[in-house]
């Protein structure tokens, strides 16, 4: 039996030519090619199947491999990307190497990109007859065996980032939760009631939150965040910074009598937690239920830091507990994890970029974010939806639709308004009485009993006008809107051009990626799609992975979502990082460069050129090394390296050199 | 400083204070301005209907004699500011307009460079006069005088590229440094209607009315404009359009109220030809006047 | 009860108008409208109009050619931009709104003696005869050619116009008259020829 393995034996070459149905049919001449291909050199069997990538398919190579003793294989057919491990499979289950196999694009690259029969087949006979000649020249490689390190990272403490931590410890695995601000809980801390169910967000969430304090599972850095990661799949370095809250964490057990006790009798600071809308003292918990329950000082506002002249009344009511410390300073921690979860969440739209609807001109015309915190029981007003001079509105507008769907602003339609629109409406009415207008484009309701929502609304008396809202603006035309803000829009179902005078005015404010997410995707070595959300690997099949190993994302951070859809992601999430840590290792496609040391002056050209830091100078033979394990097969130090002597397995020079000869010789 | 100025056909008629107090006030602040030569009109909103394709030639041929002259071209007239950009902005998107531009333009034995910079009077004062050099200048304050700046449509849309499109706030500073007091005006960039009040007389008086009402309303004393017709419009048809409330609100010209902090002498600025006189509120203000 | 038959069948749509308004300057993006109605809502004159703008575009797009080029709407526009600068589809509505008056124009859709076509054929021929505008004789042409007795009404604003200096009678004109008809000729020609 000839010996696959043996560089002398003349190479025993199958073709395979696939149909792939009438993908690759329609436009090229399948037969003709398979006939071209078996009067290549070296070419024993040339054969063409509708499906190579299906069992049959598989089973020809196989069986051919056995019977005609092929020692190289090459699969005409779609992007080695859909099927180069499905082939190479077959290879092995036939005993030969995986990396015997060539395929050459004749779909993506051939059928689906041009028109004319002719002269598709003839581009196809040249890029088989290209790989012909270079599979000769394949080495029998084996993949790199790496080990996954269990401990996962996740980053960002919202739903996401919180269900995430949750099945990952309770599956075991020991979990590092790391969040920016100081309570995890993000944005669903925020809100009163959840649609469509109009469940009380907090019931929900805080057991959730409460469950990640006190799992054994969980590290809970909070007021911490990401500062570099390095490494590659299963292995990962990562430096957290933490930020100083001036309170020493353990000690601190969240009685606040440091903040009864402190020199600012009032609050005057605007409270991030509650937008503004109420204050602060400089030393706070961020809300009632935060977790951890622990205090920080602002060293912006707190006047110890500013004068060191303070009473320290706060150091006095803590007592002998001493958990105050304002010497306390930023620290680093690095960790080591085998893979990590980014779920950093959104932003709102700042709905002063939308100047015609007045906010920050007109005191009464809020962001839907801030009426979420009027409406919470726990938020500045204790529930009551007030103006701010507080009294009661009767007539309230909610505008749909703002910053999204718009090119001026932001294309997308953030998916969430209309729902939460709906939900606002509803409590607006309920707790007040007051006439309600909602004003969209198109009620998007599309979850589950979400389109019944709609309905109860319909119920409820709200008023809809559909027609996106020109103007909100405090000059009337009538007697009935002295006093008011008068919103004039197109009533588009009625024909005509409508003002409603209301008390106060609500922006639906659409959902945008972070504002750092650009310098955040860097960290991890990942990608943003144009919008600015982070980038999936596949938008339908693989949501929750990315194109970086072991990385992965869930939550609002892809893309605009609900609850019900980050929570999803996130167990998406947990369960690809899981697999990945069951699985114990990882192997490693063996595609990297190396160095040949006889021929490596030791320029260093190639350190500073590779974009993964994956070579090094080694000081003792004063020459380069690739780290096999780090590289990824850029091929950048290979085409830089001015001595030549960086080879890259499945790329060397004499490969590409026989393919780009097999391209230009004339058929 | 110089600059190349484009009058246009109304600052020789009804706005005629437009062009003399323009005049006056870059006088006193030093700044050159040479009027193109036998410039023709720029077809306005209204040539536009009748022909698009010909009123952007009648626009090239002035932007190639303002390039001739190697300076900025002002554009003092909102409509003017808005075709001679318009233009300049459709000749690139659209080559085949480009096109039939650069054969009209030939066949007048007139280059085909149409590139010159097309600046409004209030971006010139604020980006290269400077505030600062303004306010030094000023020697009679209009200090308590309330003034409702009204930018109207042409200036701002969709061609303003040194002020914001929705909340314009040029006028307001140049006139906050001559020391008046801006009121808030909501209605600041809603049309007055154009050449309405003519051609549809009803709905123009609506519009122009709105634009009065609102004025009154904030304890305006008195009405800046940026464009001929709008000045026209506010201030002629004040007694048609009063109701219930008598309109009586002098409407200027901002470079006019400019001039006069400057020192100009009134009749030096055009203040003879307002329909309403403005030495009554001067003397109320006590704000000095040559 | 006046009653009044409506139903649109395809065969009464004109298509050749869907597709001019979908390729004439301005109108690239006429389908992506999707009918918020914010150019309504921000238009000052859409409280007059038979046709909302948003109707119009509609209507347009669609073919209706009739009732697009009868309508009020057309003419009531004043090009003030507001409709275009908000429009979040970043549809060029008053460009398109010029196209469609310049359309009706020559196609006669309009009452005998309106106003607004009388002054853009004038400003047009003062502007080819002069090369400049003078506005009282614009004014008064236009008064004779659509309603003589307007100019009675006119007499005591034009009276105080002219003492103030503000309406000149003499002809404002440019130098060089024989370039600007030039000009207007080239522009004609060239378009015909690269129509061809």
């Amino acid at each position: 039996m000839p010996d696959a393995h043996n560089p002398d034996t003349p190479p025993r070459i199958g073709v395979y030519v696939c149909h792939c149905g009438t993908n690759i049919a329609a436009t090229i001449d399948v037969p003709a090619l398979a006939e071209y291909a078996a009067g290549l050199p070296d070419v024993v069997v040339a054969r063409e199947y509708k499906y190579m990538c299906s069992d049959p398919g598989q089973e020809l190579i196989r069986q051919d491999i056995r019977e005609h003793n092929l020692t190289r294989i090459v699969v005409a057919s779609c992007s080695p990307l859909m099927h180069e491990p499905t082939f190479r499979g077959a290879l092995v289950r036939a005993g030969i190497n995986a990396f015997f196999l060539q395929m050459v694009n004749i779909r993506e690259h051939v059928s689906w990109v041009h028109t004319n029969k002719e002269e598709a087949t003839a581009k196809a006979k040249d890029l088989v007859r290209a790989a012909v000649r270079r599979v000769r020249l394949h080495k029998p490689l084996e993949k790199r065996r790496v080990e996954i390190k269990p401990e996962v990272l996740v980053v960002g403490g919202g739903i996401a980032g919180i269900h995430a931590a949750l099945t990952i410890a309770n599956s075991g695995k020991h979990v590092y939760l790391v969040e920016r601000q100081p309570t995890i809980g993000g944005h669903m801390a925020l809100f009163d009631k959840t649609f469509p169910t109009l469940d009380c967000a907090a019931c929900i969430l805080t057991p959730k939150m409460t469950a990640v304090g006190s799992h054994p599972n969980i590290t809970l850095w909070t007021y911490a965040e990401v500062a570099a990661v390095e490494g590659y799949v299963g292995n990962y370095k990562v430096k957290v910074r933490h930020k100083p809250r001036y309170i020493v964490e353990d000690l601190c057990i969240g009685c606040q009598e440091c903040v009864e006790a402190c020199v600012y009798k009032e609050g005057r600071w605007a409270d991030e937690f509650n937008l503004g809308l109420s204050k602060r003292k400089p030393i706070y918990l961020p809300f009632p239920q935060a977790v951890p329950q622990k205090v920080l000082i602002d060293p912006e506002a707190c006047i110890e830091f500013k004068s060191h002249k303070c009473k320290k009344t706060c150091v006095e009511a803590c007592g002998e507990r001493k958990a105050i410390d304002f010497k306390q300073e930023a620290s680093t921690e690095e960790i080591d994890v085998g893979s990590i979860i980014v779920s950093t969440g959104f932003k709102t739209f700042a709905a002063h970029r939308n100047a015609c609807y007045g906010y920050g001109v007109y005191p009464n015309v809020y962001t839907s974010l801030e009426v979420e915190r009027l409406v919470n029981a726990s938020g500045p007003t204790s529930g009551e939806i007030v103006l701010r001079d507080g009294t009661t509105p009767k007539m309230v507008g909610i505008i749909h639709c703002v910053g999204s769907r718009d090119h001026n602003t932001n294309r997308w339609c953030s998916k969430v308004c209309c729902m939460y629109s709906l939900k606002l409406a509803h409590l607006i009415r309920e707790r007040t009485g007051a006439e309600v207008y909602n004003f969209y484009i198109d009620m998007r309701t599309p979850g589950k009993g979400y389109e019944e929502f709609y309905d109860r609304l319909l119920d409820e008396g709200v008023h809809f006008i559909r027609g996106r809202v020109a103007e909100v603006a405090d000059w009337p035309i009538h007697p009935s809107e002295e006093g008011k803000l008068v919103i004039r829009a197109e009533d588009t179902l009625a024909g005509f051009v409508r003002r409603i005078p209301v008390d106060m005015v609500v922006l639906s404010v659409g959902l945008e990626p972070q504002s750092d997410a650009r310098d955040v995707r860097r960290l991890f070595n990942i990608s943003c799609s144009e919008e600015g959300w982070f980038l999936e690997r596949h938008p339908k099949l693989a949501p929750v992975s990315t194109f970086t190993d072991g990385v992965f994302i869930a939550g609002a951070c892809q893309g605009p979502k609900d609850i019900p859809d980050s929570v999803a992601q996130a167990g998406a999430a947990a369960a690809e990082a899981m697999a990945l840590a069951d699985a114990k290792y990882v192997e490693l496609e063996p595609y990297t460069a190396h160095v040949i040391e006889d021929a490596c002056s030791g320029c260093k050209t190639c350190l500073t050129i590779c974009p993964y830091t994956a070579i090094a100078f080694v000081e003792e033979t004063k020459k380069a090394r690739v780290n096999e394990v780090l590289c990824k097969g850029c091929g950048t130090c290979a085409a830089t390296c001015p001595s030549g002597s960086i080879e890259q397995n499945l790329f060397e020079d004499q490969e590409i050199f026989e393919e780009v000869e097999g391209l230009l010789a004339y058929a | 400083m110089k600059y190349a100025y484009y009058p246009g056909c109304s600052l020789k008629g009804t706005g005629r204070a437009y062009e003399e107090s323009l005049l006056a006030v870059f006088r006193a602040l030093g700044v050159e301005l040479e009027e193109l030569e036998d410039w023709n009109c720029c077809g306005a909103t209204t040539y536009i209907s009748y022909g698009e394709l010909q009123s952007y030639a009648l626009a090239a041929r002035n932007l190639s004699l303002a390039k001739q002259m190697g300076r900025d071209l002002m554009a003092p007239c909102a409509a003017c500011y808005l075709v001679l950009n318009k233009t300049q902005h459709y000749v690139r998107e659209y080559p085949w307009i480009g096109q039939i531009v650069d054969h009209a333009l030939d066949a007048i034995h007139l280059p085909k460079d149409i590139g010159v910079k097309v600046r409004h009077p209030l971006d010139i004062l604020l980006n290269d006069v400077g505030l600062e050099a303004l306010k030094a200048k000023v020697v009679h304050p209009l200090t308590g005088l309330k003034v409702a700046t009204y930018y109207g449509c042409q200036m701002v849309r969709p061609y303003a590229s040194f002020d914001n499109q929705r909340n314009p706030t040029s006028m307001d500073r140049v006139l906050e440094a001559c020391g008046a007091t801006i009121v808030y005006y909501p209605v600041k960039t809603h049309c007055c209607g154009g050449s309405q009040k003519g051609t549809l007389p009803e709905i123009g008086l609506n519009l122009i009315r709105r634009l009065l009402t609102e004025a009154q309303r904030n304890g305006a004393e008195a009405i800046a404009t940026v464009c001929p017709l709008c000045q026209f419009n506010l201030e002629a048809f004040q007694d048609e359009a009063s109701t219930t409330s008598k309109f009586h609100i002098p409407v200027l010209y901002f470079t006019q109220l400019l001039a006069l902090a400057l020192g100009v002498r009134l009749n030096e600025a055009g203040f003879q030809r307002s329909f309403i006189n403005i030495k009554p509120l001067l003397a109320e203000k006590e704000i000095a006047y040559a | 009860m006046k009653l009044k038959r409506v139903v649109k069948v395809e065969a009464e749509r004109d298509p050749a108008f869907a597709l001019w308004i979908s390729q004439t300057v301005g109108g690239e993006r006429i389908r992506h409208c999707l009918q918020c109605g914010l150019c309504s809502g921000s238009c000052p004159l859409s409280l007059y109009m038979d046709y909302t703008p948003r109707r119009l575009m509609h209507l347009s797009r669609e073919g209706f050619k009739e009732e697009v080029l009868s309508s009020y709407t057309i003419w009531l526009c004043t090009s003030c931009y507001a409709c275009m600068v908000e429009c979040p589809k970043k549809i060029n509505i008053t460009q398109l709104m010029y196209a469609l008056k310049t359309r009706a124009m020559q196609e006669h859709f309009y009452p005998k003696r309106f106003a607004i076509p009388v002054l853009a054929r004038e400003f047009s021929r003062m502007i080819r005869g002069s090369g400049r505008i003078t506005e009282s004789r614009l004014v008064m042409r236009v008064f004779v050619k659509t309603a003589i007795w307007r100019l009675l009404g006119f007499s005591k604003l034009g009276l105080r116009l002219f003492r103030t200096g503000r309406m000149r009678l003499a002809r404002e004109k440019v130098e060089k008259r024989s370039d600007i008809v030039t000009l207007l000729n080239v522009v004609d020609t060239t378009r015909k020829e690269l129509a061809r």
